[in-house]
């Protein structure tokens, strides 16, 4: 079980999102994912080994690393991957749940003139309208929170993205104010801030999603609009010429059969 | 053998599965096993090495190691998993069995061995009983081994031998306690959508009684 699971999960959203979704998806996945794995975890794996603290007492340095790191960066980065990850399955539901319904109506004999058989409801694209605009508008806002969520958690925690090179800790047991050194602390900070960029960016491409959504709606209820506005009394004038056809028709009837109208 | 065989495992009990079942699923797969591998393993990875006691007497760090840690908590995360994953196998192991059945006797004898009714829901139901059981049970367990889901900082030791009361440190307490919590709350969300499952067959086939029972009430009414 690994990143590539996720991405078997996530990747079967990709054809159902918008173009701008389906760019959110390869930043994740290759401008978070692989530098995550690839490269963060080689510069966090000795963070606790190599965090080394002037002093010889026993229990200073756990106790210091413990209250300047209470969760690692690259933990912190994991868990913001994945919650940013699963609202795309809420989509990924709302589509298994229609196509469920669809065959269900199909098998009942409802659907025959639309669909060939059942395989051709698996492969139709679901297009992102009605209720599943809603599902996937709510899955944007949801990854915008989570995104912003984490981002604050890391600046409250580390106060900032920046590490700097020495850290003055005086807890119990260290005897004193004492100077504990962090590993690497140059090459995590170019990590850190790679790492919220990219998420940045992610946001922003979230914020272009829903507006281009938003619009989309917009645009097309307009065009209803409109288009009711041209033809005022199309649906009046449709109706009155029915019942007058209705009319033709039953009088046409009445003298064939004889009776007077 | 790694966790991609479960993985493969369970994702052939989704075609069986409930919609719940489905979700209960995703929340195993995404919250749980994927957050245990890709973060939580490595929280615990030097948990002995990183254990430290204010003392040079060889051997005491080891005693109270193994005194306050037994099992650790990262090998209790797995054991949870895997129990309460393979309750889901008696599904599959039961439609492998109906059309094992078919073929031996060559001939139909269930409407579909996949179709929840019958002899499959009766399985179902016990497999969502016994889930339920391993995950009130790890959690429980959890509790009683280390005195509540949190980990301190300091434990005071002084085991033989130790020559006196030694104070020993545990590496990351903080982080350890987070994720013990996320699994805590994965796990209660698992326990409430197992419920949920439950109480949905439950009244499914109540109804279905009900309605059978109806109709015949209705004929000895009109007559």
């Amino acid at each position: 079980m690994d990143w590539g699971t996720l991405h078997t999960f996530i990747g079967g959203v990709n054809k159902h999102s918008t173009s701008i979704g389906k760019v959110w998806i390869t930043v994740i996945f290759i401008f978070r994912v692989m530098i995550l794995v690839v490269a963060a975890q080689e510069v966090w794996g000795d963070e606790q080994d190599d965090f080394v603290c002037n002093t010889l007492q026993p229990g200073c340095k756990n106790v210091c690393y413990d209250h300047f790191f209470p969760v690692s960066h690259i933990r912190l980065w994991a868990l913001q991957l994945i919650f940013v990850s699963t609202p795309a399955l809420l989509v990924a539901m709302h589509v298994a749940y229609y196509r469920h319904e669809t065959a269900r109506k199909f098998r009942r004999g409802e659907k025959r003139n639309e669909f060939k058989d059942l395989e051709d409801i698996k492969k139709q694209k679901v297009r992102i309208e009605g209720s599943l605009w809603w599902t996937y508008t709510s899955s944007i806002f949801f990854r915008i929170i989570f995104e912003a969520a984490f981002m604050y958690v890391f600046y409250f925690l580390y106060n900032g993205y920046h590490l700097p090179w020495v850290l003055k800790c005086g807890i119990d047991p260290c005897p004193n104010l004492v100077d504990c050194f962090i590993s690497r602390p140059t090459e995590k900070t170019v990590f850190t801030v790679f790492m919220i960029s990219a998420s940045v960016i992610c946001m922003l491409l979230n914020v272009a999603e829903l507006c281009y959504l938003l619009l989309k709606v917009c645009f097309r209820r307009s065009k209803r609009g409109q288009t009711q506005r041209n033809h005022p009394n199309h649906a009046l004038k449709e109706s009155k010429q029915n019942e007058m056809n209705e009319l033709i028709s039953d009088s046409g009837q009445n003298a064939t059969t004889g009776f007077p109208s | 053998m790694s966790w991609m065989f479960l993985r493969d495992l369970l994702s052939g009990v989704n075609k069986y599965s409930t919609g719940i079942g489905r979700i209960w699923l995703a929340v195993v797969f995404i919250f749980r096993l994927l957050v245990y591998m890709v973060a939580a393993e490595h929280v615990w990875k030097d948990e002995q090495k990183e254990f430290e006691c204010n003392i040079r007497q060889p051997g005491c760090e080891n005693v109270c190691f193994d005194y306050y840690f037994p099992v650790s908590q990262v090998r209790l995360w797995a054991l949870q998993l895997i129990m309460v994953s393979t309750p889901s196998l008696l599904v599959v192991l039961h439609v492998a069995y109906c059309e094992g059945r078919e073929k031996r006797h060559r001939k139909k004898l269930y409407v579909s061995p996949g179709t929840m009714d019958g002899g499959l829901w009766y399985t179902y139901l016990i497999s969502l009983i016994v889930k339920t059981g391993f995950e009130i049970g790890f959690l429980v367990l959890f509790y009683k081994l280390y005195d509540g889901f949190s980990v301190p900082y300091l434990v005071k030791c002084d085991l033989k031998p130790c020559p006196n009361t030694v104070d020993c440190f545990i590496s990351k307490p903080t982080e350890k306690t987070i994720f013990i919590l996320f699994l805590v709350s994965t796990s209660c969300l698992c326990v409430i959508l197992n419920f949920m499952e439950l109480s949905f067959l439950v009244l499914k086939c109540l109804i279905k009684c009900c309605l059978q029972k109806y109709p015949k009430s209705l004929k000895v009414l009109s007559v």
